[in-house]
């Protein structure tokens, strides 16, 4: 044991010496919870619409009003015809167009149909979806009120968002960046600062020493695993202070499943670092291996239900994908390890895996 | 070039509060070997490296080549070879890339980067390996290829800071015949090193402590200087003043 | 010129001795390109849903079949009751409940209205919204299925004369099919060329650093402009050929649209390609090792990614966060590419965009090259 404390101390010292490579990896991660919180939003408001209206009267009148007055639509222009379109639509300076036929109020006071057009940019599929939906009820909302004679059937929904009433984004992305940032912290930075010793020479003099080759590793990641821990408490502050998002479950179960994910993540930079020659080979595998899995396989940023079945098979093998599971039924929905159970076992085997895997590389090399 | 290749006048670096050369003046001739010697920490290398442009002076000031190094760098860095304590250069690149690569950036001809080329491998005996990534050749070869690439663009001085570290005698020997065929050739040395009898085949050395230049001349002055019969007294008396002898 | 052509034949040298690099370089871009296009969706197959039914006569069975017969929705399970919601929605079990209530036919015939309550989990945002409008439009189909299959109570018959229809009808422009390929393939282009030019340069000058090698060319005559540049070219000349790859792969594998010119987008990339690798260069010489330099990078990397309307709609944003988009340059190249391969704009639409990117890039090689110190002050 004082061999591996004696190194522990060593890197610990190494780390919080290199006050710049500190500064970065505790300054970063908070800076992008702020980002994320404040900017992105996957919601749709503020769509840039062009209302088409030939003849300009009352009834028209209402419906521009109602289109300007919700936050979903800016309007940006009403325009008498649909010449200009094309070009807007190009620019994508407008994304949608309500295109009115001529004499709405005669029309409506006549009960002939009334044709119109809604034209929407369905360059993205899901965006262009939801802009046609919101479009579409306001118009119909529009149409029913200005028609007083029909009283249809109406089957009125009352939607309920459930651990997450107000859909704020930031209450989704910080689970997610929880998993981010400490895939980052823990294996990428693991994964370089272990081939560079290997890179410059230094892993060789250490690999002769008495020290046992598993107690080098065990000593070059703890201080990670600290540090991993930091940035997991400082993302969780800052969206509690910032963004108010809840923790509905136990904070201490969410830092056990921390501490577990940053010891998988761990076990995958040593095992990319038993296997990269240098820190440029680890980079690109650890991007490869995880940064890419870690955005687009854990449902972080696009619902798993919707990946095709062979890729929901291949997000499987992605621990963020488990451990994205286990923050957001924590924060969210106040969950107990009696529903995580699963996912926490998953998660801890990976890790005994990876483990042997990285241990194993590492007794061969030394033959 | 008329004037001494080196000229450095209280020359000066501090890093904080901390001083690491402190005020030196010398001067190095035409065709000399000088040899700057000290214990680890003594300030050799914060002296070389502002005579190469690679750290700026506190204050002070002086000339490599004629030129002022903390104004005309860029003439300078055209005068001088520079050989570093770590191998600096590129493992990934084979023998000849690495002459070639140095020889473009110091502005050869082609005719010249091939004749000198040819005149490097025959010199160290390293034909064969022309070929072999610099990875893969014995240390001594890589030292000896690192000395006749800063001497590739034929600098009027050229700096080697502790070239011969962890090399076998028999290498060392053969690098310091390289060192005197270069001086033979009117190439100004500047040599920094800890193996005191390196220090008797220079023309002069100066013995570094604390950042000042504690005693110099002919390594005979040095020691007849300070009644001593041969380096190792002379540098066990300087650093530590107390010591019976 | 002479020096730069041998630092330049230099970097392609050490790029190509390295097999490892090299594969991982051409590879990583196409197999994520490959794997990941059809990871990048938020198209939602199926939505497991719970329906509790507590009126359980044929109107509200209807609304079940109406709802199971498309595809959006997989009726998991069917109760009377409202226990065990909860769990279900805890558990992943199901990811929405329709609560029909009691007294739903009888509403729906002696008022003309009647309430149902869907519960939809928010935890995964961008999906609900899609749920929520296909949930609302299934029933607002099946309400006016109703109007005309329903027996009618007397004396509200007047009430139910039917007015003056809306013939509304929805065109979807650029992307008729709803490919979202179509839409994420250009976009997954822009990411890994981004991703891999951005860390490749901004490791590269750190790595020479650390290896001492860089100290050996400072007391070079080597000018910091040319060393620069000599940086840039290689990783300019890789990164187009991983673009154009990812351009080839998109074309014949996913068969993206290609409306605008080809000419415009290979400018535009060119372009864009000295921003990103400047800015690689930056940081380069401002980190002193390359966990550093790479721990640096991915973050710029995933803010410029998530901060370009790439993933999530730019309109959203709030103001300054769409001004401070204004600096990001991944946001003006989708922007270009969009418009050039997807909506087939031409040069008038698209110069704006590509004269900031170039000023951009001027803007980040003269700071890379300021920053670049050959000698420690």
């Amino acid at each position: 044991m004082r061999p591996i404390l004696g190194f522990v101390r060593k890197e610990t010292l190494h780390l919080l010496r290199d006050r710049q490579t500190l500064a970065i990896l505790i300054l970063l991660p908070l800076v992008q919870v702020l980002i994320f919180g404040f900017a992105v939003r996957t919601d749709v408001r503020e769509i840039p619409i062009v209302v088409v209206d030939p003849t300009p009267d009352v009834a028209t009148l209402e419906l521009r009003e109602r289109v300007a007055a919700s936050e979903r639509f800016r309007l940006v222009a009403v325009a008498p015809s649909t010449r200009e379109l094309d070009s807007q639509f190009q620019e994508g300076s407008v994304r949608q167009a309500l295109v009115l036929p001529r004499d709405v109020e005669r029309r409506l006071g006549r009960g002939d149909t009334l044709a119109v057009q809604l034209l929407t940019d369905g360059s993205d599929p899901n965006t262009g979806g939801i802009m046609q939906g919101y479009a579409t009820a306001v118009l119909r909302r529009w149409h029913a009120d200005a028609t007083p004679a029909a009283r249809g059937l109406r089957i009125e929904v009352a939607t309920r968002m459930r651990f997450n009433p107000t859909l704020e984004s930031a209450h989704l992305f910080v689970p997610g960046l929880v998993a981010f940032v400490l895939t980052i912290v823990s294996a990428l930075m693991t994964a370089i600062s272990i081939t560079r010793e290997k890179e410059t020479g230094t892993m060789e003099m250490l690999l002769v020493s008495p020290i046992r080759p598993a107690a080098i590793v065990a000593g070059k990641v703890t201080p990670y695993i600290a540090l991993g821990f930091v940035s997991v408490l400082l993302v969780l502050v800052a969206a509690r202070a910032v963004f108010e998002v809840p923790l509905q479950g136990s904070l201490l179960l969410l830092l056990a499943e921390s501490g577990l994910y940053i010891v998988t993540s761990l076990a995958l930079g040593i095992v990319i670092s038993t296997r990269a020659p240098t820190q440029r080979t680890a980079m690109l595998a650890a991007l490869a291996g995880l940064l890419m899995p870690t955005l687009m396989l854990s449902g972080f940023i696009f619902p798993l239900e919707s990946l095709p079945s062979p890729l929901q098979a291949l997000s499987h093998i992605v621990p963020a994908r488990w451990f994205l599971v286990v923050v957001r039924g924590i924060m969210l929905k106040g969950a107990g390890l009696p529903t995580l159970w699963q996912e926490t076992l998953i998660l801890a085997g990976m890790t005994v895996l990876l483990l042997i895997a990285g241990s194993r590389r590492l007794t061969i090399r030394l033959d | 070039m008329s004037g001494p290749a080196i000229d450095a006048r209280a020359l000066t670096r501090r890093f904080g509060t901390f001083t690491a050369v402190d005020g030196i003046s010398f001067q190095v001739e035409r065709g000399e070997v000088f040899g700057f010697l000290g214990a680890n920490g003594a300030g050799k290398t914060t002296a070389m490296r502002m005579l190469i442009g690679l750290l700026a002076p506190s204050s002070g000031s002086a000339t490599v080549a004629g030129y002022d190094v903390a104004t005309q760098a860029e003439q300078v860095r055209r005068r001088i070879g520079y050989m570093s304590q770590r191998f600096s250069l590129y493992e990934d690149l084979t023998v000849r890339e690495n002459i070639t690569l140095f020889g473009g950036i110091y502005g050869l001809s082609n005719r010249d980067i091939a004749e000198r080329t040819g005149q490097i491998l025959s010199r160290i005996g390293l034909q064969r390996a022309a070929r072999e990534l610099v990875r893969e050749i014995p240390l001594g070869w890589k030292q000896q290829l690192a000395f006749c690439v800063a001497l590739l663009h034929r600098p009027a001085v050229v700096f080697l800071d502790e070239p011969t570290g962890g090399v076998d005698p028999i290498t060392r020997r053969r690098f310091w015949e390289l060192i005197y065929e270069a001086g033979a050739e009117g190439t100004s040395v500047l040599v920094t090193t800890h193996y005191l009898d390196e220090a008797e085949y220079c023309n002069r050395i100066s013995i570094m402590m604390d950042g000042a230049i504690a005693a110099m001349g002919t390594p005979s002055d040095v020691r007849r200087g300070l009644g001593a019969a041969t380096l190792d007294e002379v540098f066990l008396r300087l650093t530590r003043p107390g010591a019976a002898v | 010129m002479r020096t730069i052509f041998f630092l330049v034949r230099k970097e392609f040298l050490q790029i190509f001795r390295d097999r490892t690099t090299v594969l991982q370089i051409f590879l990583i871009p196409v197999v994520q390109l490959l794997v990941l296009a059809n990871a990048a969706t938020f198209d939602l197959k199926q939505t497991r849903l719970l329906v509790v039914d507590e009126d359980r006569t044929t109107v509200s069975s209807g609304l079940v079949q109406r709802l199971e017969g498309g595809r959006q929705f997989r009726v998991v399970r069917r109760t009377s009751s409202g226990a065990g919601v909860e769990q279900a929605l805890l558990d992943g079990e199901v990811t929405a409940v329709l609560h029909i209530p009691r007294r739903f036919e009888q509403d729906l015939v002696r008022h003309h209205r009647a309430p149902v309550q869907l519960i939809l989990n928010a935890e995964e945002g961008a999906a609900v919204g899609i749920v929520q409008s296909s949930a609302a439009a299934i029933l607002e189909a099946y309400a006016g299925e109703l109007e005309r299959t329903l027996p009618v109570m007397r004396g509200s018959s007047s009430a139910m004369m039917p007015a003056a229809p809306l013939d509304l009808r929805a065109q979807r422009w650029f992307n008729p099919t709803r490919n979202y390929k179509h839409y994420m393939v250009p976009a997954l282009m822009v990411s890994l060329t981004t991703i891999i030019g951005l860390l490749l340069t901004a490791q590269n000058i750190t790595r020479e650093n650390e290896l001492g090698t860089l100290e050996q060319l400072n007391v070079t005559p080597m000018t910091k402009v040319q060393f620069i540049a000599a940086k840039l070219i290689p990783f300019w000349l890789l990164s187009l050929v991983i673009f154009g790859l990812g351009l080839t792969i998109g074309k014949t594998v996913f068969d993206i649209p290609m409306r605008g010119s080809l000419p415009l987008v290979v400018l535009a990339v060119m372009v864009y390609l000295i921003v990103v690798l400047g800015l690689g260069l930056w940081i380069s010489t401002v980190t002193r090792t390359q966990q550093q330099a790479m721990f640096v990078a991915f973050f710029v990397i995933l803010i410029f990614l998530l901060m370009s309307g790439l993933f999530t709609p730019l309109e959203s944003m709030p103001r300054w966060a769409q001004l401070a988009a204004e600096a990001n340059p991944v946001k003006h190249f989708v922007f270009i590419m969009r418009a050039v391969l997807v909506r087939g704009a031409g040069l008038e639409t698209v110069a704006g965009p590509i004269l900031g990117l170039a000023a951009g890039g001027a803007a980040v090689l003269t700071l890379a090259v300021l920053r670049y110190r050959k000698s420690a002050a």
